[in-house]
C-alpha cells in the first residue's frame, strides 16, 4: 500500500488489440512521482497505442490502470485530464486559425461565454514563464514554428492541470537548439513535482534525461522500469530490436559523375510571404551525397519544395541540363526526382487510403500498374506486398489504410515508394525521423545504395551525425542562403559547422 | 447504470454501413407508423396501400422505376462530385439545362420530324450531356481560377437555370401561349414498353422506357470510372489528401473542373431522359426535385454507384406515394424521418455505445 502512494501510475496487464494486430500483449508500467521514464520500442512497437491509453483516447481490451492509487476507468481524454493526466500527440492536434491562448482554452468546461482574453494570456504568460516555455500567447498557430507550437501543446496540458505528461516522440520534430530548451522545460516540471513519460528513438537524448526505462518489442515487454543508470545505447537498442546494432554505415569510396542538379540564384517565398530562400546556388552530381546542415526554418522545406516544383521561386533549377523551375510537379516525377518530404502525414501520404494505393500515387499511370486507362491494383497490390516485407513494413496487410499506422511505418511506405523509382535525383528531407535505429541503419544503408548505382542525392537534416556519416560533401543553410560548403566531410570541424549554422562566415 | 459513448477504434465490418441504411429506414417507417396512428390514421393500411401502388403490380413498379431513372443519374452526379469533395448541389439547375439543350434539338429544330429516332436520340443525348457539363464547367472554373466556393455557385445556378427555362417556354418555344414547348415529334420519344402492347398484350399501360437501361449502363460506368479507372484514382486522391495529391503531380484545377462537368453531364442526362421518356415537351414541371433528392440519394448510398440504384427506387417510391396516398405530407414526413434516422446512424459508425454498469463492468453493445 506505502509503496502504491509513491507511485503516480500503473498499468497493469494491459492488452490492446485492433483487427489482425495484438498491440500492447500484458504490458505493465509503473510511473514514480517526480520521475522521467523512457518508453522505447521499435516502430510499430505499441507505444503510441498504451499512452494513448493512458490518456483516454482508446480503451485496452484487458488491464487495469490506477492513478494516484486509484483504480481509473478512463472514457475518454477529459476524464483522463481530470486525474491529471495529458498528452502531447505525435501529430498535434491544433487549431491553425486560432491564436495561442484560444487554442489552450478550446474544450474547457469552465470558460464562459464571455471571455476576458485578457485575464486568460495574462495567466498562460505566467504559466509560461514557469517553464521556459516562450511562446506569445497573442499569436496565431500558423505563425509559429514546429517547436513552438509545441510548447503550445504543453502549456495547453499544464493549464489544465496535468500532473503526468505524456510525450509522444516529442524530439523528433525539434532542432537541436529547441531539444536543448525542452530538456530544461522537462527538468524544471519534475523538480515540481510532475512525472513524466518520454517516448523517443533517440537512445543518447533518452539515456540523458530520463531515470528509468520500460522498453516493447511487438507489444510484449522486453524491460519493466530498469534504472538508466544500468543502461547504455548498446544494451538499449539490443533491448528494443533484439539483436546488435552496429550503428555504423558502410560507405565505399565513389568517384561522383556529371552534375545532376543546378540550382543557380534561386530565390523563394515561405507560405507566410517572407523571403526564405536568397539568390542560393548549389549542384550535386550523379552518385554523390550533398548534405545540407542547418538550424530548421532557415529555407530547408523551401529548397526541397521549389526543386520538386510545389513551390513558385525565381532563378535557375535544372535537372540533367533541364529547367525545372516553376513546372508542374509532374515534371519533375517525370524526370526522375523523388522526393521525401518532411511531413509524411499532410504531403507524403493519403490517410484514408491504403499502403497499396499509397505506394502508387506517383505512378499510377505507369506500367505495370497503368494499364491504359485503368489501374491493374492487382499487380499494385503485390508490389505492395513486396515493399511491405522489403522494408519491414508492420501493419496486418497492405489493405490497412494509412492513419492505422505507426509514425515509423508510414514513413517506410514513403521511404518504400521513393526509393523504388530508381530516380536519378532524391531530395531527401529529414528521411530517418521517427524511424527506430534498427530502421534507420537500413536506410541510410539504401541511400548509400543508390549513391553507389549514380543517384545524386539532397540530403537535408537537422541531425548532424546522419550528414557527416553519409555525405560527401556538406552544405550549411542559414537564412535561405548557402554559408559554405565542407568537402572533407570525414574531418569536418563540427564547431566551424555550427558556427555557420548561426550566420556566421567562417573562411 | 449508465449509457457511455465512446469513440470507435476497430472498424465496422464490411456489412455495417448497409445495415444501419436499412434499419434506419425501417426504424422510418415504424415511426412514421405510430405518428399516423397517433393522429388517428391507420397506419397498416395506409402502407398497404403505399406497398401496392409501387411494388405491388407490374405497373405499379413500372411507375417506380421511371421515377427512380432521374434520381439514378442525378444520384451518380452527386456521387462523383462528392467523392473528390466537391459539394456540387446544383444538380437541378444542371438537369434543367440538359433538358433545356436536348430540346433544343428538335425545337430548334436540328432535325426533322422524319429523322431516324435512332440519330435524333443518340444526338439529344449528346446535347443534353453537353448542356449539363457547360453547367458544370462554369462552377468548376470559378473554383480552380478564382477559388469561388462551389457550394455557392452550383446553388446560385439553379435559378439562372430555372429562368433560362422559364424564358424559352414563356416565350420562344411557348406552344400556344401555355408555358410549356409544343410535344416532340414521335422520333424524339424513348422506346416506351406500352408501344409494343400490339406485340405483347403484357405491355399495355406500362410506362417504363429506355431511360432505365440508359441509368444501369450510366451505374456501370461511373462503377468503373471510379473503382477501376486511373481517373478514379485521381478524384480518390484529391478528395481525401489535396496537398498529397499535388505532391504526386495530379493536376487539381483541371480535375476540379472536370469532375464537376462530368458531375453536370450526368445530371444533364436525366433532363434529358424526362423531356424525352416521360413528358415530351419542355416544361417546368420536368423536375420535383430530382437534383436536391440526388443529393440525398448519393450520400444514402454512402457514395457507392450500385447501391444509388436501390436508394433511388425506395425514393422513386416515395415519390410515388406523396402522388397516391393524400395527403401527400405523409410521404414527405417519411422522407424526412429517413434522412433523420441516417443522420442519427452515422453516430455508430464513429462511436461504440455501451451499457455500465455501476463498477467498471461492460456490457458491450456496438
Ligand atoms: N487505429 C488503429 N487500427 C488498427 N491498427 C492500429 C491502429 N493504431 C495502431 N495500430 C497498429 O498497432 C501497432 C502499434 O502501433 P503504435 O502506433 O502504438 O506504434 P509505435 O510504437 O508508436 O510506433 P512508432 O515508433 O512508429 O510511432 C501497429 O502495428 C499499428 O499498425
Ligand atoms: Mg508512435
Amino acid at each position: 500500500m506505502e509503496e502504491k502512494e509513491a507511485l503516480a501510475v500503473e498499468m497493469r496487464n494491459i492488452t490492446i488489440k485492433f483487427p489482425g494486430v495484438l498491440a500492447n500483449d500484458n504490458v505493465n508500467l509503473t510511473l514514480k512521482k517526480g520521475e522521467i521514464h523512457a518508453l522505447l520500442g521499435e516502430n510499430g512497437a505499441g507505444k503510441s497505442t498504451l499512452m494513448n491509453c493512458l490518456a483516454g483516447i482508446n480503451r485496452p481490451n484487458a488491464g487495469e490502470i490506477w492513478v494516484d492509487g486509484q483504480l481509473q476507468s478512463f472514457s475518454s481524454p477529459k476524464d483522463a485530464i481530470k486525474s491529471g493526466i495529458g498528452m502531447v500527440h505525435q501529430h498535434f492536434m491544433l487549431v491553425p486559425t486560432q491564436t495561442v491562448t484560444e487554442n489552450i482554452l478550446l474544450g474547457l468546461d469552465n470558460v464562459g461565454f464571455f471571455m476576458n482574453m485578457r485575464k486568460y494570456e495574462q495567466e498562460i504568460r505566467e504559466l509560461a514563464d514557469q517553464y521556459s516555455l516562450h511562446v506569445d500567447p497573442e499569436a496565431y498557430i500558423w505563425q509559429l514554428s514546429v517547436g513552438e507550437q509545441q510548447r503550445v501543446e504543453i502549456l495547453k496540458m499544464l493549464y489544465r492541470g496535468a500532473n503526468i505528461l505524456i510525450m509522444d516522440e516529442p524530439t523528433a520534430v525539434l532542432a537541436p537548439q529547441e531539444i536543448e530548451g525542452l530538456m530544461d522545460t522537462l527538468r524544471a516540471m519534475t523538480e515540481r513535482g510532475k512525472s513524466i513519460i518520454f517516448i523517443s528513438h533517440k537512445l543518447n537524448e533518452v539515456k540523458s534525461i530520463a531515470d528509468r526505462v520500460t522498453v516493447l518489442r511487438k507489444g510484449k515487454l522486453t524491460a519493466e522500469g530498469l534504472p538508466m543508470d544500468d543502461m547504455d545505447r548498446k544494451k538499449l537498442a539490443e533491448l528494443m530490436v533484439g539483436r546488435t546494432v552496429l550503428f555504423t554505415v558502410f560507405k565505399e569510396e565513389n568517384e561522383p559523375g556529371d552534375v545532376v542538379l543546378d540550382v543557380q540564384g534561386v530565390s523563394a517565398l515561405n507560405k507566410r510571404g517572407v523571403p526564405a530562400l536568397r539568390e542560393l546556388s548549389l549542384q550535386v552530381r550523379a552518385g554523390e551525397i550533398l548534405g545540407i546542415a542547418g538550424v530548421s526554418g532557415n529555407g530547408q522545406s523551401e529548397l526541397a519544395e521549389v526543386i520538386t516544383g510545389l513551390r513558385e521561386c525565381t532563378g535557375s533549377i535544372t535537372v540533367n541540363g533541364e529547367q525545372m523551375a516553376n513546372a508542374h510537379p509532374l515534371k519533375a516525377i517525370e524526370r526522375g526526382v523523388a522526393h521525401i518530404p518532411e511531413d509524411r502525414n499532410k504531403v507524403g501520404s493519403s490517410p484514408n487510403l491504403s499502403i497499396t494505393e499509397n505506394t502508387i500515387i506517383k505512378d499510377y499511370k505507369e506500367d505495370p500498374i497503368g494499364e491504359g486507362w485503368q489501374i491493374n491494383f492487382l499487380k499494385a497490390a503485390e508490389r505492395a506486398s513486396g515493399l511491405k516485407d522489403k522494408y519491414d513494413i508492420l501493419a496486418p496487410n497492405v489493405e490497412t489504410m494509412a492513419r492505422k499506422l505507426s509514425g515509423g511505418n508510414l514513413q517506410k511506405v514513403i521511404l518504400a515508394r521513393e526509393i523504388t523509382t530508381q530516380p536519378k535525383l532524391m531530395i531527401a528531407v529529414q528521411p530517418t525521423r521517427g524511424l527506430d535505429i534498427g530502421a534507420i541503419e537500413s536506410i541510410q544503408n539504401l541511400l548509400l545504395e543508390q549513391r553507389k548505382n549514380g543517384t545524386a542525392i539532397l540530403l537535408i537534416s537537422e541531425e548532424l551525425d546522419e550528414l557527416v556519416s553519409l555525405s560527401d560533401r556538406l552544405s550549411v543553410i542559414h537564412e535561405g542562403k548557402i554559408m559554405g560548403t565542407i568537402e572533407d566531410v570525414e574531418n569536418a570541424n563540427i564547431e566551424e559547422i555550427g558556427l555557420m549554422m548561426t550566420g556566421e562566415k567562417v573562411s | 447504470m449508465r449509457l457511455e459513448i465512446e469513440k470507435r477504434v476497430d472498424d465496422l465490418p464490411w456489412w455495417a454501413p448497409a445495415a444501419l441504411s436499412v434499419g434506419a429506414v425501417v426504424l422510418a417507417f415504424v415511426v412514421g407508423g405510430i405518428i399516423f396512428k397517433l393522429i388517428g390514421g391507420e397506419p397498416i393500411r395506409v402502407f398497404g396501400f403505399f406497398i401496392r401502388n409501387t411494388f405491388g403490380s407490374w405497373p405499379a413498379f413500372s411507375d417506380t422505376l421511371v421515377k427512380a431513372t432521374p434520381l439514378i443519374f442525378t444520384g451518380l452526379a452527386c456521387t462523383v462530385a462528392f467523392k473528390m469533395k466537391m459539394w456540387n448541389i446544383g444538380a437541378e439547375g444542371q438537369l434543367f439545362m440538359g433538358a433545356w439543350f436536348a430540346s433544343f434539338v428538335v425545337l430548334f429544330p436540328l432535325v426533322s420530324p422524319e429523322t431516324s429516332r435512332w440519330i435524333v436520340i443518340p444526338l439529344m443525348m449528346i446535347f443534353g450531356m453537353v448542356g449539363g457539363g457547360i453547367y458544370g464547367f462554369i462552377p468548376g472554373w470559378l473554383k480552380a481560377r478564382y477559388n469561388v466556393n462551389e457550394i455557392i455557385t452550383t446553388l446560385m445556378l439553379n435559378y439562372v437555370a430555372f429562368e433560362w427555362v422559364n424564358y424559352w417556354i414563356f416565350d420562344q418555344w411557348s406552344d400556344a401561349g401555355f408555358q410549356m414547348s409544343p410535344t416532340f415529334a414521335k422520333n424524339a420519344w424513348l422506346p416506351r414498353l406500352t408501344d409494343y402492347a400490339r406485340q405483347f398484350r403484357a405491355f399495355s399501360g406500362i410506362t417504363l422506357h429506355l431511360g432505365v437501361i440508359i441509368a444501369l449502363i450510366a451505374v456501370v460506368i461511373v462503377w468503373w470510372l471510379l473503382s477501376k479507372s486511373q481517373w478514379g484514382f485521381e478524384v480518390k486522391l484529391i478528395g481525401d489528401n489535396p496537398d498529397a495529391a499535388r505532391y504526386s503531380g495530379v493536376h487539381i484545377k483541371r480535375n476540379i473542373i472536370l469532375v464537376l462537368m462530368v458531375s453536370g453531364a450526368l445530371a444533364g442526362l436525366a433532363g434529358m431522359i424526362e423531356v424525352t421518356g416521360v413528358v415530351h415537351r419542355l416544361q417546368q414541371q420536368i423536375s420535383p426535385g430530382y437534383g436536391f433528392t440526388g443529393i440525398i440519394v448519393a450520400w444514402l448510398a454512402k457514395l457507392n454507384p450500385v447501391a444509388v440504384i436501390l436508394v433511388s427506387i425506395l425514393f422513386g417510391a416515395l415519390i410515388i406515394a406523396s402522388r397516391e396516398i393524400q395527403p401527400a405530407g405523409i410521404s414527405q414526413m417519411l422522407q424526412g424521418l429517413i434522412l433523420f434516422f441516417i443522420i442519427s446512424s452515422e453516430v455508430f459508425t464513429r462511436y461504440k455505445v455501451k451499457l455500465v454498469r455501476n463498477s467498471a463492468a461492460v456490457v458491450g453493445a456496438d
